[in-house]
């Protein structure tokens, strides 16, 4: 697994819960260092490790635990970097879920390294999507409603997201907008640049 | 040519950045995004007065301007923050043109400094990309920074702990620190020699330094091939070599090891068209002879044992004996 993904599960950890939590659960998880770099690649056991370490050191089941990852790498303030290269998506909530289908190819200019997961936005009406999740990795869905879920906040809209399961390697996400100026949102301010 | 009839509004969404002159050079209409280049209304001003030609230079009014058609002009916003921008220039068949305006590879600064969002750009125009890209680009080259300075941390640590002599790939004082208590825990007999090279200084002041370095790693070599893989031989100092020598103290045979390096260190060495001439000094001091058998009592041994060989006029084997040279040196 890519070394941003498991620093950012890292970070989640140590900003959320204190740097003492994630030496802990780093040792809890078998691993021989306390320091994920980003530039550099793990093997998959060593992210589910972790990811199980934490399941059992706050007792919160593996789905939320994906979830709350997936909401921390776009809310906290401290990555501004992966909510500003969303934003760039689209000007609104509806035009960004369009945008992710280009998500993967987004994601490769940014770090050509990284195994993305395959994402296809179905409109059923005007206000009720289902995007499909396509990934080695199980449990991506879950990431993905947690972003989703910061990203609707991030734009002031209302969605209602509902993760649907897992057939085979794909998973399903039903999305449904509610209303887009439900709140003013986050200003998105091009020529600010990301921090960190 | 035949002319093509534009409307105004069309060529706002299509060209947001486009500026539509009179025949006279003064601007009659401007993009929405253009308008936006400068705070006072844009629409009556001069075109050559709101921008600066940088490329072509042999503008001086409007009508030569309009010479360049289809050409790439380069532009210079006159105020601040005198942004650089891309031109082309279309003449129009009622007499005045149209000037369509990019901000090229000043984008990234642009978008700040005039607060510009995607709503600014043309649907099918790349800015929104090119700003993605810009910003992925400089936080994987942040994150890729952080990286290289806590490798070159690490290198620098790994390099403080390391054993090895990186000049000559021999072992160095950390490595002779970490071997010396294990023989005499270990209790079975060892030797040690100390060797000083002769006259490198002067090889080194008179040759340089890259003759000095030559000289070290010959010497380095040297002692490889005299020695054992088992024995531990380390550069110590400048010109100063430790040599452990575990489970040998016949003193016959570190005689003759000894009296083979200084032979051999006396041979010339060629470098760079001439040669480098040295000698070595050694001093010997044996475990069974050392008493209090410590780490400190054995290299001071073996010190001593080297300042007599100096003493007695260099280029040669001392063995340490405490009935002369404890007394001698008055140590």
């Amino acid at each position: 697994m890519h070394g941003l993904v498991n620093r950012s599960i890292q970070g989640f950890v140590q900003d959320n819960f204190g740097r003492a939590r994630w030496v802990e659960i780093a040792h809890l998880a078998g691993l021989e260092f306390v320091e994920f770099e980003t530039m550099l690649h793990y093997p998959d056991r060593m992210t589910l490790q972790v990811i199980d370490a934490i399941t059992r050191t706050f007792g919160t089941p593996y789905d939320t635990v994906l979830e709350d990852v997936g909401t921390y790498l776009v809310a906290n303030p401290k990555v501004q970097a992966v909510r500003r290269l969303l934003r760039f998506g689209g000007a609104d909530f509806v035009e960004f879920l369009h945008s992710l289908d280009e998500l993967p190819e987004r994601a490769r200019l940014a770090v050509d390294d990284l195994d993305p997961p395959r994402l296809e936005l179905r409109e059923h009406s005007c206000n009720m999507f289902s995007l499909r999740v396509d990934s080695r990795y199980p449990g991506c869905g879950h990431v993905l409603v947690g972003m989703l879920r910061a990203m609707a906040d991030d734009y002031g809209t209302l969605v209602l997201l509902e993760h649907m399961g897992r057939v085979q390697r794909s998973e399903l996400i039903d999305i449904t907008v509610i209303e887009t100026a439900f709140a003013d949102g986050r200003a998105f301010d091009l020529g600010a640049r990301a921090v960190g | 040519m035949s002319a093509v009839a534009i409307d105004a509004g069309m060529l706002d969404l299509i060209c947001p950045m486009h500026l539509r002159l009179s025949g006279t050079g003064h601007v009659t209409h401007a993009g929405p995004t253009a308008a936006k280049l400068v705070d006072r209304p844009v629409a009556g001003q001069r075109f050559l007065e709101l921008f600066e030609l940088i490329h072509p230079r042999d503008v001086r009014a409007f009508a030569d301007l309009m010479t360049h058609v289809g050409v790439p002009l380069r532009l210079r916003l006159r105020c601040p923050p005198a942004t650089r921008l891309k031109g082309l220039l279309v003449p129009q068949a009622c007499g005045g043109a149209i000037v369509n305006l990019s901000f090229g590879i000043s984008l990234p600064d642009a978008v700040g400094q005039f607060g510009l969002n995607s709503a600014d750009f043309a649907l099918t125009d790349l800015a929104m990309e090119m700003l993605f890209l810009v910003e992925a680009k400089s936080a994987a080259m942040a994150a890729s920074r952080k990286l290289n300075l806590r490798l070159q941390g690490a290198m620098v640590e790994a390099e403080e702990k390391a054993f090895t002599d990186t000049l000559t790939g021999l072992k160095n004082r950390r490595a002779v620190n970490h071997i010396l208590p294990r023989l005499i825990a270990g209790g079975g007999g060892f030797s040690v020699m100390q060797l000083d090279l002769d006259f490198f200084k002067s090889v080194n002041d008179t040759r340089g330094h890259a003759a000095g370095d030559h000289v070290l790693r010959e010497v380095a070599a040297i002692l490889r091939a005299e020695t054992r893989d088992s024995d531990c031989v380390a550069r110590t100092g400048g010109d100063e070599f430790l040599l452990i020598f575990a489970e040998l103290t016949d003193r016959r045979r570190l005689q003759d090891i000894a009296d083979r390096i200084i032979s051999r260190c006396r041979v010339p060495i060629p470098f760079e068209g001439t040669t480098c001439e040295i000698s070595a000094s050694i001093g010997i001091a044996i475990s069974d002879v050392t008493d209090p058998l410590t780490e400190d009592r054995i290299l001071g041994d073996s010190d001593l044992a080297l300042y007599a060989s100096k003493h007695a006029g260099r280029g040669q084997a001392t063995l340490f004996d405490p009935a002369i040279h404890t007394d001698a040196v008055g140590v």
